[in-house]
This record gives C-alpha cells, sequence and structure tokens, in this order.
C-alpha cells in the first residue's frame, strides 16, 4: 500500500491551512481512510491545539529524522478517530533542522502506514516550505478571497509547478456571502479566473471554527455548520466523488444585478 | 446608505477594484527578469541592430511572454529608413 502525500499550502499565512488539514484529516477518516496529519510548521507548531492533541505529544518529527526514536512511536493516535494519526513539529527548533531530503525520505516512510499524509506547510516560501513539498505528490493552495492571500497563492502555484508537483488545486476558505452579493469580496470565479487553477472546494466563513479551535475539536468530526460541511464535501472530492459545490453565494443579490445594471 | 451612495456615484464594486489590480500586480509579478535586467538586455538588443539599420529608440518594447511550457523573448523594435539603406 503507497498513500497519496499532499501539501496543504498558501503562501501567506493566517489564511487557514492548518485547520485546512485538521478538518480535511477528519474528512478522510470519516471515509475509512488512514490519515496521519503532519506539522510540517517546525518552530511554530499549532496542528497539535486546532486537533486537541497537544497534550499527548512525547516525540516530534526532528525526532524521527534525527532516530531519537522510531517513526511509530511519534504517531499520535486520536481517539475520536482511530484512523487518524498526527506527526507533530518540534516546537523548540527551527526549519534548518530537518532538510528537504530528509523531509522526502520520512514521506516515503510513511507511505506504507496510511492511505493520506496530509503536510501542513508553514507560511512563506524558504526553508519550511521547500521542506512541506519535498515528499508531496501533489498540493492543495488554500488562499481567502482577499488580494494579498490570492497574490501570495499565485508567487505559491509558480513555484509548486517549479518543483514539478503540479498542477495544484485550489481551496478558497472564509468567504463571506454577504460581502460577495454586495460586491465587496472577490467572488470564486474572481479567483479561480485569476489564479487559473481547478478548485477543489470553498468554505464560507464560519465562527464555529473559531469555537472548535477554541476547545480543539476540529468542526468537521460532526459539527453541521457550513465549514464543517465545506471541508467534508473537499475530502470527498479528493477520494474522486462527484460531491457539488456548496451554493456560496452564487448569484448576485437583487440589488446587486441592479446595480450592475445602472452602474458600470 | 454605502449602497445607495456607491448607485449614485457609479463607483465599482471594491471586488472589481480588488480583481484588477490583482491581474496587473500577478503579471509583474510572473516576470522571470527584474525590470532593470529587462533594461538592460533591451539596450544591448539595440545597440546589436543599431550597426545595421536606424533604429527607434524610443518605442522599442521587450517583453518576455510565458507561452506553453517556456518563456519567450518578444522584441518589438521598430527601424527608420530601412528603405533607403536597402537601396544603397
Amino acid at each position: 500500500m503507497s498513500a497519496r502525500v499532499i501539501t496543504i499550502t498558501s503562501g501567506k499565512g493566517g489564511v487557514g491551512k492548518t485547520t485546512g488539514v485538521a478538518n480535511l484529516g477528519v474528512g478522510l477518516a470519516l471515509e475509512g481512510q488512514r490519515v496521519i496529519v503532519l506539522d510540517a510548521d517546525i518552530g511554530l507548531r499549532n496542528l497539535d491545539v486546532i486537533m486537541g492533541l497537544e497534550n499527548r505529544i512525547v516525540y516530534d518529527v526532528v525526532d524521527v529524522v534525527e532516530g531519537n526514536c522510531r517513526l511509530q512511536q511519534a504517531l499520535i493516535r486520536d481517539k475520536r478517530l482511530p484512523e487518524l494519526h498526527l506527526l507533530a513539529a518540534a516546537q523548540t527548533r527551527d526549519k534548518t533542522a530537518v532538510s528537504p531530503d530528509q523531509m522526502a525520505s520520512l514521506c516515503d516512510d510513511l507511505r506504507s502506514e496510511c492511505d493520506f499524509v496530509l503536510i501542513d506547510s508553514p507560511a512563506g516560501i524558504e526553508r519550511g516550505f521547500q521542506n512541506a513539498i519535498a515528499g508531496a505528490d501533489e498540493a492543495i493552495i488554500m488562499t481567502t478571497p482577499e488580494v494579498a492571500a490570492v497574490r501570495d497563492a499565485d508567487r505559491i502555484v509558480g513555484l509548486i509547478e517549479a518543483a514539478e508537483k503540479g498542477p495544484p488545486t485550489l481551496v478558497i476558505n472564509r468567504i463571506k456571502p454577504d460581502m460577495v452579493k454586495r460586491g465587496d469580496m472577490l467572488a470564486t470565479e474572481d479567483v479561480i479566473e485569476i489564479l487559473a487553477i481547478d478548485l477543489l472546494g470553498i468554505v464560507p466563513e464560519d465562527e464555529n471554527t473559531i469555537v472548535a479551535a477554541n476547545k480543539g475539536i476540529p468542526i468537521a468530526l460532526d459539527g453541521q455548520s457550513g465549514a464543517a460541511q465545506a471541508f467534508r464535501n473537499i475530502a470527498q472530492r479528493i477520494l474522486g466523488q462527484e460531491v457539488p459545490f456548496m451554493a456560496i453565494a452564487a448569484e448576485p443579490g437583487l440589488l446587486g444585478r441592479m446595480r450592475r445594471l445602472v452602474g458600470r | 446608505m454605502g449602497f445607495l451612495n456607491k448607485l449614485l456615484t457609479r463607483e465599482p464594486a471594491s471586488k472589481d477594484i480588488a480583481k484588477k489590480r490583482l491581474q496587473l500586480v500577478i503579471v509583474h509579478d510572473r516576470q522571470p527578469l527584474s525590470p532593470g535586467l529587462m533594461q538592460i538586455m533591451k539596450n544591448d538588443i539595440i545597440l546589436a541592430i543599431s550597426k545595421y539599420v536606424e533604429v527607434d529608440e524610443e518605442n522599442a518594447q521587450l517583453t518576455i511572454s510565458q507561452g506553453t511550457g517556456r518563456h519567450r523573448i518578444v522584441a518589438d523594435i521598430p527601424v527608420q529608413g530601412l528603405g533607403r539603406r536597402l537601396q544603397s
């Protein structure tokens, strides 16, 4: 058995990569897949707290690479979903503690342990990002419908294609339907047109995500809110299932249409 | 009300402004060579061509376009008085 290794990356920080990795990991595990989520953000780890597994970390990814423990010892099993495992980043080291070659070889070792390895990439385009994509087969780019995030996403698309991991697929996170309707937020079609990559999913802005992070319980686990459903949908699409995109502000409202007639 | 203001002043939707700005900045971001380096290369190409024909430097343009797979450098260099030179 050989797992698919997928890196979730964005360029810009704060767009929801870590939340995405946690919830896609949950979504895939709910579909019966064996999943390892790997935090590649060495020095600034967060996947552990988002998943609520921070108290169970004994060994981390640097311990595995340096041979301080066996791989199995560093895999933390999520008791809520027995098919879901976390390999945490080291918190007291920095990105240079691991090389891209070491990450690639670690990913190869993980392949025989599961169906999916999801890698949480750090922000930026430097060593941490290079580490995060070194062992990946494919990449998912996460962005929000904001100019800074989309611009950085475009940069990352180029880097992923240059590293021959592409073409990446796109997840647009934190869409605010009301703002899209008013014409004050880039719509899904606008972002796709600019980045010119295939859409994997759209996730509405959802306060439940913050509550879930507060509690350390990923929303996709049992949440019925928009973002919870959206992440489960994306997980199903990763498995090749045809799931229609959620209707998030697909059409401008009556006022928006009126303005289009009058304005411009 | 913000919406009525926009309606009356025909201000474009802010997302459309965002989109235009993004399209422009990304075209720039995707350039593999810096503007400075492009200028130097353009000057060198003009210098080389000037040995043979009179060049309209003002309107010369050097661009890098992204085709399928590889980049392509396109030089658009108007020449002056080429007809006379051919005759001589």
